[in-house]
């Protein structure tokens, strides 16, 4: 059986043909075929099963709107669920397969839902699963997410690139369309740069679905030629499979071009998909119109359409639904469908009109009455027909085409905010006239319906928004048929009548969800979910809302209609996230040592975009805290150095900076000696803690100031708000100078030893005492600067250099620290060394600690104002009893202290009344032997000494621990001023 | 959106990180007799209108200018844009 269905000639390439496969059979096609076209060309109708009653369906629709024929596309890493069969661009080698099913699709196990619909209707899982609520999780939930889905996903990374771009134009047109291409030939050949985007892979619209002439040429050859010239033009950027998403503000307009979809594997170098942003001063919308059925019972079998897309099938792709087709229709245009299928040599069994005056025909019988019913259990066979004068006809029939009428194209004109209005001479909604600023609509979708309306819309449309003046061209001459239509949306007594096939809403269920009481349109929608499956109601909604309208006794527009939104169609995520994945996923900064580093084996660690040595693992060590063990002895017995580039750094330089300091940090700044670095504490405008660092005075009117590695960019921020917002007549100038300057933490007794071998000048005790700042020369002459600074308790030094001598420096210090045993040290041992000595970081700076609670209070000046100061001293912030930072200590050295677990008193209950306080951040260290942690307590600095509990309920820990100062090591501070 | 940067011209928004009211630029005098008050409510009461809004926009991808964006919550149409020291000026503030 190949391609029984073919008929005549229409736009594929017969010369070629391609080899595909449906649900492991193979088939043939050609180029120009969809697989929708393809597989009803070999007479395969059923392509799916439906979402919840598992029916056999076929395609509605030849397009986008698709509801019923969702396909998996490929196979291995590269599949794709819920591809709409009839959009999909037949290649050789094609492999898809029906979803939604269980067994095979013409023996799906779950069709046996259909046998209970009665119980599966609207609101079912609101009343169903309701008690008890323990039954959601085990066992409701699984077998709904078994039995209702759509496709699968292969659970693998999909092997191809997406992309994301960026373009400008003056006019963005969108639907290429005859009202579409009229509007870019006029724009375009008046030098306008255009963009012309459409969905469909070969540009035209419904041009190259119907038979009419365009002048002396047939429409889809007038559209072909308009494509040949537009595609001349410098000025015009044609883009076909291209769906415009979503229309946002300002002008800007999202787009997804399908570069390689149609293709077995991308070309090298090539992506998928490229999601494009699009900037435009003007937009023509010719989205053209979606044709819309008509609710009867059993109008869901296999076979039965649109009447447009039997035409288009026919038309287009050459091919017959079936070889006999009725067509049931309330407007002229399904006669249309009746003729061209006919003049194909397809047998119109007969014309089921529902209005008395319907147009007769020679060709075929018109019937006026209405179809009641449908037989056929994998695909229609017979259509049950009930005349006006009350008699019944059985037409024998393989196809049905609906033509409920057209409803335009609203959906872009409503991305912000925009309502339709109702036409009742088209019996639908056109355009609001509260469109997105700057777009035009044009053809169709503005409800000019016959190609002559559509081809003059789109030239006005163009001529008027690029204020084009002079007389309008001759348009040649096309069809201009007015629309006879007698709204008509559902049969009489039907209830499992299909108005959403793809989510399986019937007539019954918006009667129900009336009686229930949902009068709104939106609780109709989500109460039912009519229009919430992937097609977003676009053949279904309508009838919805009309049934609605009736039940409840209003005029259509009174009911209104549900919101549209973003995206047009569905959009794979892949698109949306184009690069940002895997490794990719956010830019990734490395520090001036990496390179040395990874030559150490070093384990790295991602610290907001940064990655940081985490440690260095030396031959034999098996356990990271070995090596973090080992790190921080021999920093405290010798020398270590560490990458610290990753603090932020703030050059502040001006008359007024020692002022501004002032104001941005509690303490004072404005007597700091030239040559001197203060520890500075930022507060928020509400008094709680922001983030600390160090200011170092490099000049009278200069200092360099560090923030924590996480907040630099929101401190630098807060900065220039004061700076900008709060003293713009300060004369001072900030410039981040994170990565102008590589800095190294140089830490332990021997720092200075190993220091003096590359500094140009005297750094001894004296000469460069602890707190001291300068700009120096190293290695004979190369600028540096360096800050008798200490993060790890240890006499320290930070050395900075431009950041291009960063990876030398490292070098050179490992070199001449050798004799030192210098040993380099990670993030890990870092955070050991700042705990053992009691200094705050990220957890304890955590936004909800004020000064006062880190100890700290006496640091917020008197003698002047700061960020945050009047609201620190408010009443709530200083109570009795606050939190006080301390340090913990198991009262068994073997016992851990994890952080996050919480202090209750050695006796009395554990719960969150006799919260005492939390351990925030904690470690085990090598210079105690056992582990400790920091932490905040009520009233901690006159509980020194006193035994508590460290629970964590959660994790099932309870320890005996004792509070102690948070300097664990070196309280007096000795060793720093050594 | 699009903001019509006063130095740059139009940026995508995309470039910006928002801060909210405007009126952020008025910190309170400390050492007012009300200041425990006027901070509170600088703090804590600020506008959200459902309509026009003087807004706080920082170029941070761009110049590092702090904008005062006139902005329209309802439709997102921009009215005005202006360096934010200039609004500050204009509004008294100093050093």
């Amino acid at each position: 059986m190949t391609q029984v269905n073919r008929i005549g000639r229409g736009q594929v390439d017969f010369t070629k043909t391609l080899k595909f496969s449906f649900d492991g059979k193979s088939y043939t096609g050609h180029p120009g075929d969809t697989l929708a076209s393809a597989l009803l060309a070999n007479g395969v109708r059923l392509m799916g099963r439906s979402f919840k009653y598992h029916r056999p369906r076929g395609p509605l629709s030849a397009g986008s709107e698709e509801p019923n024929a969702l396909v998996e596309l490929r196979g291995g890493a590269r599949q794709e669920p819920n591809t709409r069969a009839t959009t999909v661009e037949l290649f050789d080698g094609l492999l898809a397969k029906s979803q939604n099913r269980l067994g095979s699709l013409k023996f799906d196990l779950l069709s046996i839902n259909d046998r209970f619909s009665n119980f599966l209707t609207a609101g079912f899982y609101y009343k169903t699963f309701m008690w008890p609520a323990a039954f959601w999780e085990k066992f409701y939930e699984p077998i709904i997410r078994n039995a209702a889905g759509l496709g699968s996903l292969s659970l693998k990374d999909d092997p191809d690139v997406y992309d994301k771009g960026f373009l400008h134009c003056d006019l963005l047109i969108i639907g290429a369309g005859p009202a579409g291409l009229s509007a870019a030939l006029t724009a375009g050949r008046a030098g306008a740069d255009v963009i012309l985007a459409d969905e469909d892979f070969r540009m035209g619209g419904r041009l190259n679905s119907e038979t009419f002439a365009i002048g002396d040429a047939s429409g889809a050859d007038w559209a072909a030629a308009a494509v040949a010239e537009l595609a001349s033009l410098p000025n015009v950027r044609l883009m076909p499979r291209t769906t415009v998403i979503g229309a946002f503000d300002h002008g800007i307009y999202g787009a997804v071009e399908r570069v390689s979809d149609h293709i077995h594997t991308p070309d090298a170098g090539k992506p998928r998909q490229v999601l494009w942003r699009i900037y435009t001063k003007q937009t023509v919308l010719a989205a053209g119109a979606i044709e819309r059925p008509i609710a009867f019972e059993n109008n869901d079998r296999p076979g039965i359409m649109l009447a447009s897309a039997l035409r288009t099938y026919a038309n287009r792709f050459a091919v017959a639904a079936d070889r006999r087709v009725a067509i049931f229709t309330n407007n002229d245009d399904g006669h249309r469908t009746a003729s061209d299928l006919h003049a194909r040599g397809v047998k119109v069994v007969a014309v089921i009109d529902t209005r008395a005056e319907a147009p007769r025909s020679m060709d075929y019988e018109v019937l006026h009455g209405q179809v009641i019913d449908t037989k056929g259990r994998l695909g229609l066979t017979f259509a049950e027909v009930k005349l006006a004068d009350g008699s019944m006809r059985t037409l024998d029939c393989g196809a049905l085409g609906l033509s409920g009428g057209w409803n335009p194209n609203v959906h872009l004109t409503c991305h912000q905010r925009g309502r339709p209005t109702w036409n009742p001479d088209l019996a639908a909604f056109v355009p609001g006239t509260d469109l997105p600023p700057g777009m035009t609509v044009a053809g169709a979708a503005q409800g000019d319906l016959s190609t002559a309306g559509a081809l003059a819309g789109g030239a006005k449309a163009a001529r008027a928004v690029l204020g084009l003046k002079g007389r309008m061209p001759v348009l040649p001459e096309a069809e201009d048929a007015p629309v006879n239509i007698t709204p008509f949306w559902y049969v009489e007594g039907c209830s499992r009548a299909w108005l959403d096939q793809q989510n399986d809403v019937t007539v019954k269920d918006v009667k129900l969800s009336h009686q229930e009481g949902f009068r709104s349109v939106e609780h109709l929608k989500r109460y039912t979910t009519l229009g919430m499956a992937t097609d977003q109601g676009k053949t279904s909604n309508m009838g919805g809302l009309a049934i609605m309208a009736e039940l409840a006794g209003k005029a259509i527009p009174e009911v209104g209609t549900t919101i549209f939104r973003p995206p047009y169609t569905p959009t794979a995520i892949g698109v949306l996230a184009g690069r940002h994945r895997g490794q990719e996923f956010h830019p990734k900064r490395l520090t001036p040592s990496h390179k040395w580093a990874e030559e150490q084996g070093a384990v790295f660690v991602e610290v907001g975009n940064w990655l940081r040595a985490q440690w260095f693992p030396k031959p034999g060590e098996t356990h990271w805290r070995e090596s973090v063990d080992r790190e921080v002895l021999a920093t405290r017995k010798s020398v270590g150095v560490c990458d610290v580039t990753t603090l932020g750094k703030v050059d502040v330089q001006g008359t007024d900076a020692a002022a501004f300091l002032n104001k941005i940090y509690c303490n004072g700044f404005a007597k700091l000696a030239v040559g001197k670095t203060r520890y500075g504490l930022m507060l928020r405008e509400d008094g709680i803690a922001m983030d600390d660092g160090t200011a170092a005075r490099l000049a009278e009117d200069h200092f360099v100031v560090t923030t924590t590695t996480a907040n630099a960019l929101p401190v630098y921020r807060h900065m220039e708000f004061v700076r900008q917002c709060l003293c713009p007549d300060m004369d001072v100038q900030l410039i981040s100078t994170t990565e102008a300057w590589a800095q190294y933490a140089v830490a332990g007794p021997n720092s200075r030893k190993l220091l003096e071998k590359i500094v140009d000048q005297d750094i001894s005790n004296e000469a460069f005492p602890f707190m001291a700042c300068a700009n120096i020369t190293i290695c004979g002459g190369l600028r540096a600067r360096l800050f008798r600074i200490s993060f790890s308790g240890e006499l320290a030094y930070e050395i900075a250099v431009p950041m291009a001598y960063g990876d030398a420096l490292m070098r050179k210090i490992m070199e001449v620290g050798a004799e030192f045993d210098v040993t380099p040290y990670g993030t890990e041992a870092l955070g050991v060394m700042r705990i053992e000595k009691g200094h705050a970081a990220g957890n304890e700076l955590n936004g909800t600690t004020t000064a006062q609670n880190l100890g700290m209070g006496r640091m917020i000046s008197s003698l002047k104002d700061c960020i945050g100061k009047t609201l620190s001293q408010r009443e709530g912030l200083n109570a009795d009893g606050d939190l006080r930072q301390v340090g913990i200590r198991p009262v068994d050295p073997n016992d851990p202290v994890p952080a996050g677990a919480h202090l209750m008193n050695a006796d009395g209950p554990i719960d969150a009344a006799h919260d005492q306080g939390y351990a925030t951040s904690a470690c085990y260290s090598p210079n105690l032997g056992h582990a400790i942690a920091i932490g905040f307590l009520k009233n901690g600095s006159d509980r020194m000494g006193e035994r508590m509990r460290l629970v964590s309920p959660l994790t099932k820990v309870q320890v005996d621990v004792e509070i102690t100062s948070a300097h664990f090591i070196d309280p007096e501070g000795e060793r720093l001023r050594a | 959106m699009i903001i019509d940067h006063p130095l740059l011209g139009p940026r995508d928004s995309a470039e910006f990180t928002y801060m909210g009211d405007a009126r952020l630029i008025d910190r309170p005098d400390p050492d007012a007799e009300t200041a425990a008050q006027d901070f509170y409510e600088y703090g804590y009461l600020r506008g959200n209108p459902a309509g026009w809004h003087d807004e706080l926009w920082f170029h941070e991808a761009g110049d590092r200018s702090w904008l005062v964006v006139t902005r329209n919550t309802l439709t997102h149409e921009i009215s005005k844009v202006q360096l934010a020291r200039d609004v500050a000026r204009s509004r008294g503030r100093s050093k």
